[in-house]
Parts: structure tokens; C-alpha cells; sequence
């Protein structure tokens, strides 16, 4: 290792991703030179993936506070009341540059890494969800991707007896050389056994638990912080590898020793490992914690104390007990076959002070390395010019689909890559273990039973990003909306959000200003839905060779069913069945997804933004699911109204009429992607109940056809313009992905 | 009726038939670890899904050295009924209880999907309430499902009606296209020569109630229970 004079001279901050401003910033904390070790854990906790330098400003914007929410923004996750005494805690992270070089062990651990912030909180992890992003899915390294991605969350999740319940999958070239792969989990826990990362009480014991430590993903957080580039090959060390079978031993230990009542606090080891979790619990309590790394236990021979410090090895935990309980925890973890054993202890100095060998291998005040103590960032913001491209196109110039095109332009969008089936996908994940998916995937949100009550939750994970390029504020409010959708289609109420929001380098003015407005999108709806932000994760520097991706800040949300059995499925279930529109037939075709396969054309400034029509037209919707008023409820989304109905027809197996009247463009009408819409389909009897309830509440209501037959069909007026036989329609549609992967 | 659930390190369907027994049907049911040595009174063992060991040298091949599986042999040489279901079929056939291996799915992927089973052997402790032929629902989730043995013995196990589950499609038919892992002759579960220790990849626990969409894989269970009752009566 060089000496603190040697790195002086040779500048060694740099490759670690620090700026010499803030090299200089740690002489001054330190008023010495920094060591090796010491100048290794600044680099990695003020790095972007850790300390939220460029973001963390924009936070305050966000609102975090309801009465249900119990743990906001600043623990491992979010926390929010369900009654009965019982907590939902979730949060979504992102683990895109590692799995863009290894996306196998890149996705897996990604899984791991959110699973351990359900658990650290002493809640059992009851679902998983995943978004993802690919370029055109017929590239050969695309498809090596999201083989890899797809196996890797896969082999994770269903290892550890965690049902993956939803997801999304799309597909655009912004994403073909820096993927996205955010993982998202969520776990129930009594309000009693919520447990934060907090190392309180001078002198108590300071316990490693777990995997043993070994030199994998050192640096893997700066490598997160930093654009791909052709270079990271050579990264593929910082990638972690995942153990899901050492995970599931670890969440019943650490379930076990919470239940136990002995502990004080607990931090996974994530990104910078041993480093973060001692000076995070050591900075929440505002104590200090002393550590031997000799008794650490190790994999590797011969690790030095930075490489101890810096092991992003997985499948580790920091446990505080309560003192004199060291052997209770020890007889946990043996009963799983898992390391625990005393490194250190609690002072009251407020200083993380390592000792390796005999020897103090590093003594840095612990709040410096929090997120409170790292640099923050509010770069020079600008308004990308592509906006001004964008928005000033005139659709009158675009020529409208002929009646005869129609059935064509259908079947072009219902077996594209982002909309036919993701059944591939959902296929390689246990949906089912724990019983307690009543809807997995394939609706508009999954639908789980709690168990030891009455209750159920609704989980969904979405994001446009056409929408987000197109107009970052308006794209990520949208985002949020749609997730509420989902939810509001589901029969749920939407409880809180948790944010996962992938951008590119935001040193780059156009980025920066991406991002505050995105922050400000998510904001805004968040206020207007009353779904406030719990927590989340903020992935900069998606970049490959200098271009960035679509701004993508996907949205988690959190529903609540006051009975879990009154929710609703997208599937059609009844001959007979009227089917309704629920909101104002749209005339818009910015950012739709029919633009962009049919004309290949990104233009606009995306679908138009209306917050009080979706609390309005989603509460209608939960209202009559709740009823029991509809057999189905699904939102519009990709690919409009045609799509949305051939969606609920293909769920349900079951054919269905549609008539259509025409004021102005068609393609608009069948595939434009107006916002706050729902198609429903309703027994007969039930339409006059339903047409009084949305009078009640100044919500639209059309109705569009009845359900039955094995055909789809959709008139515009008096024409015939789509007629396809529904089995070839599944055939097509349900192996769709299967086939522009070739993999059949 | 008592019964008994196996819990190796990586179990993780184990708490599920805790439910469905305890909870759905109300039957005596405890989680007994895999160091114990004793299964104490357990009428009943169900060896569970899940990933024993991680499934890291081969499926189930580490859990069969389990203290406790000393007892499990003992018990289903001694007559006692033993169910494996996914994992549990894939320790079943390491621990030389039933006959075979696993190999991995044909298409190299895991797979869960609801599957549609044949039942052809109503004649074993798990599947008497079933009608021979009757088409089950029954939740499939594993990468390695596509059980082997070899033709001669494969014909024993034919011609000895120790097939008990087929893969089939909802005409009963066990086509190749209702295969969801290529199991040959596509066997979805068997049963040993005196019919007390059933092994099946599908989990019947997962369509044991209205609310998940089937109650058709309650029947293994209740099978189960009368078989119990029916013993417990002889006995007296």
C-alpha cells in the first residue's frame, strides 16, 4: 500500500474517483495526510452510488410524511402501517453497471442487496419485483443480457423462498450498452421488531455475521458512480458474487436473533461493506465504533486492511447485541452453520478507529463518512435542446392510418417487444412459494394475502421512459401515476412509493437539469396521489460512450386491500359482460408506443398530465372493484385503448366486440396513450349502478362493447377494422418475447 | 393426525405445509430441524420443496446426509407414509428411497407454471381420494425436473403401477407438448415398490385452496388423513 506521502505525490485519489478538492477536503477532517486504508473508505462512501452527492440536495423536495408511514427516507427501507400492528417495509435498488458486464451475478446480487435491507429491518421478505431495461432485443448481446439479468434475479429470488409477483421489462437502443436492472423487495414485520442500523450503548459488541469476507467487489460502488465505458472489461473484479443459499440461512438467523430481542442494531454490508455499515451505525447513533479486522473472518489469505475494509462480499451483516448477549447470537448463527464472532465494540468518541495486526489501520471520524458528511453537489443546470426538436412537431403533418391499415398496424404493435407477453420472464421465477400470491404476474399489480389477517397488499413497479425523455417532470409524475393506476386497477388503496431513479452523468448540465426535474415530477404526483416517498435509490452515470439513457426513475408502490379476496384482475371473465371506458377518449399520440414501432418516431412532449383526473378515475375504479360492481379492471397504457382491450381479452381467453366512434384521428383513438383511463367490464345488471357511481363523482364513463366469442373485434363506426381469431392472437402474443429472443 | 415437516438448511416450502395442514385442515403438525435424530410420534413425513444445501453439488445430494434422515429411512422401511414434493423428491431419490435422478429442465431454465397432472396410481396413502385418470392442477417451480431412470427399470415401474402423477394436458393426454421439463415417459411423480413414499415435483400445497386459484392438490393431504384414520382403525 502506498504511504500517505506517496499518494500525495502520485495524485492515487484520482483513480478512486475522488476530485482533488475533495482529497483535500479529508486533510482538512483528518488534519493529517489520509493512509491508504483511510483515503480507500472516503473514496467509496463519498462516491456517487453511496453519498448521493448530486441528488441528495434535491431531496428535501420530496414529501415523506403521512400518518401509516412509520420509517421514511434514511434507514435500509421504508416502513408503513397496515394496521393490525403490522408494518410493509420495501425499497427498490439498482445494480445496472454490474450487471452490464457480468449479468448473471450482477442481477443476482442486486437481489440479494435489497432482500438484506428487508430483512435488517426484522421484516420477512414476502415478494420481490424487478424493472428492467434492454436495447433491441435482437442483438446477440441484448439477448446474452437478459438471459443472464432473467436467470441471475431468477436463481436468487427462488433459492431464498421469495416470490418474484411482478415487474416490468421494456425494451429501447438508449439502454443497449448500460442496461437497467433495479431490483425491488418488500417484507411484513410487527411495529414491535422494526430495527434500525443504530450502534448505541458504549461498549457493547460490535459482531460480523455471516459469509466470510474475501477480496470480490472492492470498489464496486465507485465503479457504480462512474459512465461505462469500453475499459470495463477490466472491471469485472468489482462485480460481487451471490450465495442465495448462505442468504436464506442469514435472513432466518437474523429474523431469529430479532425475535430474540437482544439487539440493539443491525446493518447489512451493501456497497463499501464493513466501511459503510460500522460508520452508518456508528454516525445514526452519534457513538463511535473500535474494530480489530484481524478477527474478521476471512476467505482469502493475506488481505490487507484495505481490502477488509473495502469487500463488497456478500451475504454479511454488523450486529450490535446488547452486551453480555454475544453467545446467544453466536448459538443463533451456528444453528444456521453461520459465522458470528466479536470484532470490536461501541465508544462514545465518535471516531471509527481499525486495528489490523497489531497495528491502527485507520481512525477517521465515523459522521465524515456518512452521507451528511460527504461533499454535496448543485452542478449548472440547462434545458437540453432536444426538447425544443421534440416539442415543436407538428402531428398534423403525420397521415393518419387508413381504415384498411388498422388490422396490420395491430398485430405489429401486440407483437412488439414491449408489449407482447413477458411470460418468458415471469416463467424463470417462483411466483408462488410462501401461498401468498393470490395475483402474480401478468395483471396490473400483484396482489398478496397477509397472512393472519384479512388484508392484502397491491405491489406494482413502473416507469415510461420515452415519457421521461420526452419531458423529465411531466414523464416522472406520469411514472408515479401509472403506478397508482395499477394499483387503483387492482382494487387497492396506493399507501407510498419508493423511487429508484436512473439517470445519466449529471456533471453534464442537461443531465443535472434531467434530474431536478425529475425529482420534482415524482414530487408532484407524490403530493397529489398521497403516496409519499419512503426511500429509494439514485443510479447516476448510466452512460455508454457518452450517451445517456432515457431518464428512468422508476416508481415501487405500496397498495393497500382492506380485504384481500376484492381485487380485480385485467382478465375478461364473462360472455356477456358490457365493457366500459373509464376517462375521456384521447387524442394524443406523443410518446405512444405505436409512434415509435409503427413510424419509428419519438415526438411530442408525451401524453398530458392530469393529477386530479387520476386520483378522480382511480378512486372510481377501486370503489366499484371494492363493490364488487366489474368482473375486470385494467389502465390504458402502452399502445392505447386497442391494446389495453386486447390485453384483457387475451388474459381472460375470451373473445370480445368493440365499437368505436371516431371524432378525429384514428390511430389516436386506437393507440394514442391519453392518461388516467381504465377499461372495465361489468355485468349487465351492474352497468345502471355503475353509470350512477361515476356520475356521482364527475367520472366519464363510455361504453365500448360486450365480452364473448373467440374473436376480437373492433369497429370504428359502421367499419370493421380489426377482426383476428383470439388463439392465434395468444399464440402469437403469449410466445412473443420467446421468439424476438430466439429462443424458439 | 400427526404429522411431521422435514427443515433442511434452504427449505423453504416447509412453513407453506405448515399452513396448509395446520391451518387449512387443521392437523397436528410440527417443523422437526435436520440434526434431530428422532421424528418422535409423526404418523406422517413430508420432506419439503426448496434448495437444501443451495442445490450447490446436486439437488438433494447433500440433505440425504442429514441426521435426520436416519429416521426418515427407518420410518418409510417401517410402512410410515413419506411424501417428498420438489425438493423433497430430489432428496428421496439421493437418499435411495425412490428409484432415478434428476436431470436439469430441457430448456435449461427454471420453470414455474400451473401444470396440469393425470393421476395414475390411486392405490398409495396420498392419492386414494383421486379418481385413476382424474386431470389435477398442481403449480410446478424447479430447474431440475426432468427426472431419468433407466428403460428397464422405467418398464418395472410402469408395469408396477408405480407411476402415480403424469404430466398431462386438460384431456388427460400426456403429450410432449404438455412436458414442461422432459421427464421421461413424462412422469411427474412415483411412488416405491410398497407404495408408502411418494415423490412429485408439482406442489399440491400450492392448489390447496380457493383463494390461489385450485383446491385440487388438497386431496395428496387428505389422502393422507384418511389413509391414517383407516390405519389407526385397523390397529385398534
Amino acid at each position: 500500500m502506498l504511504t500517505p506521502q506517496e499518494i500525495q505525490q502520485t495524485q492515487a485519489w484520482r483513480p478512486m474517483g475522488l476530485k482533488d478538492e475533495e482529497y483535500q477536503k479529508i486533510c482538512g477532517i483528518l488534519g493529517r495526510l489520509p493512509n491508504y486504508t483511510e483515503l480507500g473508505m472516503y473514496a467509496v462512501l463519498w462516491s456517487e452510488h453511496c453519498a448521493y452527492k448530486h441528488s441528495r440536495p434535491l431531496f428535501k423536495n420530496f414529501p415523506t410524511k403521512a400518518e401509516r408511514i412509520l420509517v421514511g427516507p434514511g434507514e435500509n427501507a421504508g416502513a408503513i402501517d397496515i394496521g393490525d400492528g403490522l408494518a410493509i417495509v420495501m425499497k427498490v435498488e439498482s445494480h445496472n453497471h454490474p450487471s452490464a458486464v457480468e449479468p448473471y451475478q450482477g442481477a443476482a446480487t442486486g437481489v440479494g442487496g435489497i432482500l438484506r435491507d428487508i430483512f435488517t429491518m426484522g421484516a420477512r421478505p414476502i415478494a420481490n419485483l424487478n424493472s428492467l431495461r434492454f436495447g433491441d432485443p435482437a442483438s446477440e448481446h441484448v439477448r446474452r443480457l437478459v438471459r443472464g439479468v432473467v436467470a441471475g434475479i431468477g436463481d436468487y429470488g427462488n433459492c431464498t423462498g421469495v416470490p418474484t409477483v411482478a415487474g416490468e421489462v421494456s425494451f429501447a437502443d438508449c439502454y443497449a450498452g448500460n442496461c437497467l436492472v433495479n431490483a425491488m423487495s418488500v417484507g411484513v414485520v410487527s411495529h414491535s421488531l422494526i430495527t434500525k442500523a443504530s450502534a448505541s450503548g458504549v461498549g457493547n459488541p460490535v459482531m460480523v455475521v455471516g459469509s466470510t469476507t474475501g477480496r470480490d467487489g472492492i470498489h464496486g460502488a465507485t465503479f457504480a458512480s462512474a459512465e461505462l465505458s469500453e475499459e470495463n472489461e477490466e472491471k469485472r473484479p468489482s462485480v460481487q458474487v451471490g450465495d442465495p443459499f448462505t442468504e436464506k440461512l442469514l435472513i432466518e438467523a437474523c429474523l431469529e436473533l430479532i425475535e430474540s430481542g437482544v439487539v440493539v442494531g443491525i446493518q447489512d454490508m451493501g456497497a463499501a461493506g464493513l466501511t459503510s455499515s460500522s460508520s452508518e451505525m456508528a454516525s445514526n447513533a452519534s457513538s463511535g465504533i473500535e474494530m480489530d479486522l484481524s478477527l474478521v473472518p476471512q476467505r482469502e489469505k493475506g488481505m490487507n486492511s484495505y481490502e477488509i475494509m473495502l469487500s463488497e462480499s456478500q451475504e454479511r451483516m454488523l450486529v450490535v447485541p446488547k452486551a453480555g448477549a454475544e453467545e446467544q447470537v453466536k448459538a443463533i448463527f451456528k444453528k444456521w452453520g453461520l459465522n458470528a464472532v466479536v470484532v470490536g465494540k461501541v465508544t462514545d468518541d465518535g471516531m471509527l478507529r481499525v486495528f489490523h495486526n497489531g497495528q491502527l489501520a485507520a481512525e477517521v471520524p465515523a459522521k465524515s463518512l456518512s452521507t451528511e458528511g460527504a461533499p454535496s453537489y448543485v452542478p449548472p443546470a440547462k434545458r437540453p435542446d432536444y426538447l425544443d426538436k421534440l416539442w415543436s412537431y407538428d402531428f398534423q403533418q403525420l397521415p393518419d392510418l387508413e381504415p384498411d391499415e388498422i388490422q396490420e398496424a395491430f398485430w405489429q404493435l401486440l407483437t412488439s417487444a414491449n408489449i407482447v407477453s413477458r411470460r418468458w420472464v415471469w416463467e424463470q421465477y417462483d411466483q408462488d412459494v410462501q401461498l401468498g400470491t393470490l395475483v402474480g404476474p401478468g395483471s396490473d399489480a400483484a396482489v398478496l394475502r397477509i397472512p393472519g389477517t384479512k388484508r392484502g397488499i397491491a405491489l406494482t413497479i413502473d416507469c415510461n421512459g420515452r415519457y421521461c425523455y420526452q419531458n423529465p417532470k411531466g414523464g416522472a409524475a406520469l411514472a408515479v401515476a401509472e403506478a397508482a393506476r395499477n394499483i387503483y386497477a387492482s382494487g387497492g388503496l396506493p399507501l407510498a412509493i419508493t423511487d429508484g431513479l436512473n439517470l445519466g452523468n449529471p456533471e453534464k448540465p442537461e443531465i443535472y437539469w434531467q434530474l431536478t426535474q425529475t425529482v420534482q415530477g415524482v414530487a408532484a404526483a407524490c403530493r397529489a396521489l398521497g403516496t409519499p416517498v419512503t426511500g429509494g435509490n439514485v443510479s447516476l452515470y448510466n452512460e455508454t460512450e457518452g450517451e445517456a439513457i432515457y431518464p428512468t426513475p422508476v416508481i415501487g408502490m405500496l397498495g393497500l386491500l382492506e380485504d384481500a379476496e376484492q381485487y380485480a384482475t385485467i382478465a375478461f371473465k364473462n360472455q356477456g359482460d358490457l365493457i366500459a371506458l373509464v376517462g375521456e377518449q384521447g387524442e394524443e399520440l406523443s410518446g405512444s408506443e405505436y409512434l415509435h414501432v409503427r413510424r419509428n418516431l419519438v415526438a411530442g412532449s408525451g401524453p398530458k398530465l392530469d393529477l386530479d383526473a387520476e386520483k378522480r378515475n382511480g378512486e372510481f375504479c377501486r370503489a366499484v372493484i371494492s363493490s364488487g360492481l366489474v368482473s375486470s379492471c385494467h389502465d390504458v397504457s402502452d399502445g392505447g385503448c386497442a391494446i389495453a382491450l386486447a390485453e384483457c381479452a387475451l388474459a381472460g381467453k375470451i373473445g370480445a366486440h368493440v365499437r368505436l366512434y371516431c371524432p378525429n384521428r384514428r390511430d389516436a383513438l386506437l393507440f394514442g396513450e391519453s392518461q388516467a383511463r381504465y377499461v372495465l367490464s361489468v355485468p349487465e345488471n351492474n352497468y345502471d349502478a355503475l353509470r350512477g357511481l361515476a356520475l356521482q363523482r364527475g367520472v366519464s364513463v363510455s361504453l365500448l362493447g360486450r365480452v364473448g366469442g373467440d374473436r376480437f373485434t373492433v369497429e370504428l363506426g359502421e367499419t370493421k377494422v380489426i377482426d383476428s381469431d383470439l388463439g392465434k392472437m395468444l399464440d402469437q402474443w403469449t410466445g412473443g418475447l420467446d421468439r424476438l429472443l430466439g429462443e424458439k | 393426525m400427526k404429522f411431521a415437516v422435514v427443515v433442511f438448511p434452504g427449505s423453504n416450502c416447509d412453513r407453506d405445509y405448515l399452513h396448509v395442514l395446520g391451518n387449512v385442515l387443521r392437523q397436528e403438525v410440527t417443523a422437526v430441524w435436520h440434526q434431530d435424530t428422532s421424528l418422535g410420534d409423526a404418523q406422517c413425513v413430508i420432506l419439503p420443496g426448496g434448495f437444501s444445501y443451495g442445490d450447490y453439488l446436486r439437488t438433494g445430494a447433500l440433505a440425504c446426509f442429514s441426521p435426520i434422515m436416519e429416521a426418515v429411512r427407518d420410518f418409510a422401511n417401517g410402512g410410515g407414509p413419506v411424501l417428498g414434493i420438489c425438493n423433497g423428491f430430489q432428496i428421496l431419490l439421493e437418499a435411495g428411497l425412490l428409484p432415478g435422478a434428476m436431470l436439469r429442465n430441457r430448456s435449461l431454465r427454471f420453470v414455474c407454471r400451473r401444470q396440469l397432472l393425470r393421476v395414475e396410481n390411486t392405490n398409495t396413502p396420498f392419492t386414494s381420494l383421486y379418481e385413476k385418470g382424474q386431470v389435477i392442477q398442481a403449480p410446478i417451480a424447479h430447474g431440475e425436473g426432468n427426472y431419468y431412470l433407466e428403460p428397464a427399470e422405467l418398464r418395472q415401474l410402469e408395469d408396477n403401477g408405480r407411476i402415480v402423477f403424469r404430466y398431462a394436458d386438460s384431456q388427460g393426454q400426456a403429450t410432449d407438448e404438455a412436458n414442461p421439463n422432459g421427464s421421461v415417459n413424462n412422469i411427474a411423480g412415483i411412488a416405491n415398490e410398497a407404495g408408502n413414499v411418494l415423490g412429485m415435483m408439482p406442489h399440491p400445497e400450492r392448489s390447496s385452496e380457493e383463494v390461489l386459484g385450485s383446491t385440487d392438490g388438497l386431496a395428496v393431504f387428505q389422502s393422507a388423513i384418511a389413509y391414517l384414520a383407516e390405519r389407526g382403525k385397523a390397529a385398534c
